[in-house]
């Protein structure tokens, strides 16, 4: 047992002292997520919207591929974008393996079916009578669909938060694309597989308790944005 | 904390905007996990005011990665699969660094019965004859490939319920035959730098088969226009000079040397 109690003391000291190892891996992992989840948004809220509001030829297969894509693993993710960032690949000019660019692109491909797949999902459920309502007190069509959207904020919001729930817990695009280097693509997943490969597990213990807090904020977030929609 | 982690954060965003320059290297676990890269690397990145971006996987990992023009210079132990490396104009400029050699490991009980063997060769036929469980490296790294030579000195193909496959690197192998009471065959570096927290002895050493040599590659400029040539000249330079030989002969943990350089003969202590 002291084995574990040392591992869980060292971590406690890590992150009390704000070791500079663990704060630069804290922060590599925060920036790429976020840069990620940024990007999801802007492509995926958007395209969720289009795909709730209008019907058109090719919408079932649309969501039919996002909810696909919402379950890929990231090995997956990560081996075919290793094979088109690598120098031999289509890709490989723009010299992008190995940085965090394609770490961000990896997760972006992770978050943009969950954030797109989750809005369309929160638009359909809206109640449409929501915009004849509104029709009907006046608003032209565009005030109508801005009103009509915006019941929708919470439910956008709370597919945001999942999109970044699931980039910054997941390990294999960070190992395989960004290299795992030191305070430059060295994330808190691909730290804590090192570290416990070294046996370091004070380290890892201490970097897992930050995964563990995040995802707890972010269920909290989730299910509270969620609580508002019902 | 938090003040601190947003600054790192601005700071991280920053970083890749006011760039040094870059030069990757591609090296075996053993290197790198043993602490000597951190060693010898902040010196040259000093001099030469840039970064080293390390990537640290297997040597058949590395040299395929330098194959496809992903990074710009290799650290790798494989002899035979360098010199083929180079023999296909994937690499040029190949210099000797440092060696030091293999061990194999054990557990107490020793149910093969290898403790003290001179000759490898031998001592695998008992564990293969004795069924005992042996870890095996199964990732193409440098110290897989030397182990499947042996194997193949020995005159057996190692198959069974007794022989594993990690697939993963050296310290997590380790700790795959430790927790499993297997027999592993490692590079001295790795097994000096975890060799507290093992209960695995070491059996067998001393056979001059365990030799391990280092050596240093830049991946072809000729076939891959974008690698940084001078900068990866430069790091061979460094790591071939006086004072870097003279910084891996002083690296020691607990007291014991990990690597020998090949350039220059440093005069031992004891």
């Amino acid at each position: 047992m002291d084995y574990l109690g040392d591992g869980l003391a060292g971590a406690v000291r890590i992150i009390v002292s704000g070791d500079a190892d663990f704060l630069s891996i804290v922060s590599v992992s925060l920036l790429v997520s976020l840069t990620s989840t940024c990007l999801a948004t802007l492509t995926g809220v958007p395209l969720g919207i289009a795909v709730a509001q209008h019907r058109f030829k090719g919408r079932g297969f649309i969501l039919m591929i996002l909810n696909t894509l919402m379950s890929l693993p990231t090995v997956v993710v990560g081996l075919m974008l290793y094979s088109f960032l690598s120098r031999r690949g289509p890709l490989g000019e723009m010299g992008l393996l190995y940085t965090r660019s394609a770490i961000v692109i990896g997760q972006w491909v992770l978050a943009f079916p969950i954030i797109a797949g989750l809005t369309a999902a929160a638009v359909k459920g809206l109640d449409s009578r929501i915009r004849q309502t509104a029709l009907s007190l006046g608003a032209d069509a565009h005030q109508a669909s801005w009103v009509f959207l915006r019941e929708a904020r919470y439910g956008v919001f709370a597919a945001v938060v999942a999109g970044f729930g699931r980039v910054f817990a997941e390990v294999g695009v960070s190992m395989m694309l960004g290299g795992n280097i030191r305070a430059y693509t060295r994330t808190i997943t691909t730290a804590i597989a090192l570290e416990t490969s070294k046996g370091e597990f004070a380290m890892g213990i201490a970097l897992g308790l930050v995964l563990l807090a995040v995802a707890l904020v972010v269920n909290i977030v989730f299910w509270t944005l969620r609580g508002r929609t019902e | 904390m938090f003040k601190k982690l947003i600054i790192l954060v601005a700071l991280a965003a920053c970083s890749a905007s006011a760039q040094q320059p870059i030069l990757r290297l591609a090296t075996t676990t053993s290197t790198y996990e043993s602490g000597l890269l951190d060693r010898i690397l902040p010196p040259f990145e000093r001099s030469h005011d840039l970064k080293v971006h390390v990537i640290s996987v297997g040597t058949g990992k590395a040299m395929k990665i330098a194959e496809n023009g992903d990074v710009d210079v290799v650290l790798v132990h494989a002899r035979e699969a360098e010199d083929k490396f180079v023999r296909e104009g994937f690499g040029v400029n190949r210099k000797d660094v440092m060696h030091n050699d293999f061990v194999i490991l054990g557990p107490k009980p020793d149910p093969a019965g290898i403790a003290g063997m001179k000759d490898v060769s031998h001592a695998l036929k008992r564990i293969a004859e004795n069924k005992a469980f042996f870890i095996s490296r199964g990732d193409d790294s440098g110290t897989h490939k030397k182990e499947i030579s042996l194997w193949a000195k020995a005159g057996i193909a190692p198959a069974g319920d007794w022989y594993l496959e990690s697939g993963q690197g050296m310290s997590a192998t380790l700790r795959m035959a430790d927790e499993k009471n297997g027999y592993v065959l490692v590079d001295r570096a790795t097994y000096l730098s975890f060799k507290k927290e093992l209960r695995l002895q070491a059996l067998v050493e001393g056979d001059d088969l365990l030799f391990n040599p280092y050596g240093i590659i830049a991946v072809n400029p000729e076939l891959h226009k974008h690698v940084k040539k001078d900068l990866a000249t430069a790091l061979i330079e460094w790591m071939t000079s006086a004072e870097c030989q003279r910084l891996i002969a002083s690296y020691k943990k607990e007291g014991v040397q990990l690597f020998y350089p090949d350039i220059v003969r440093v005069e031992q202590e004891q």
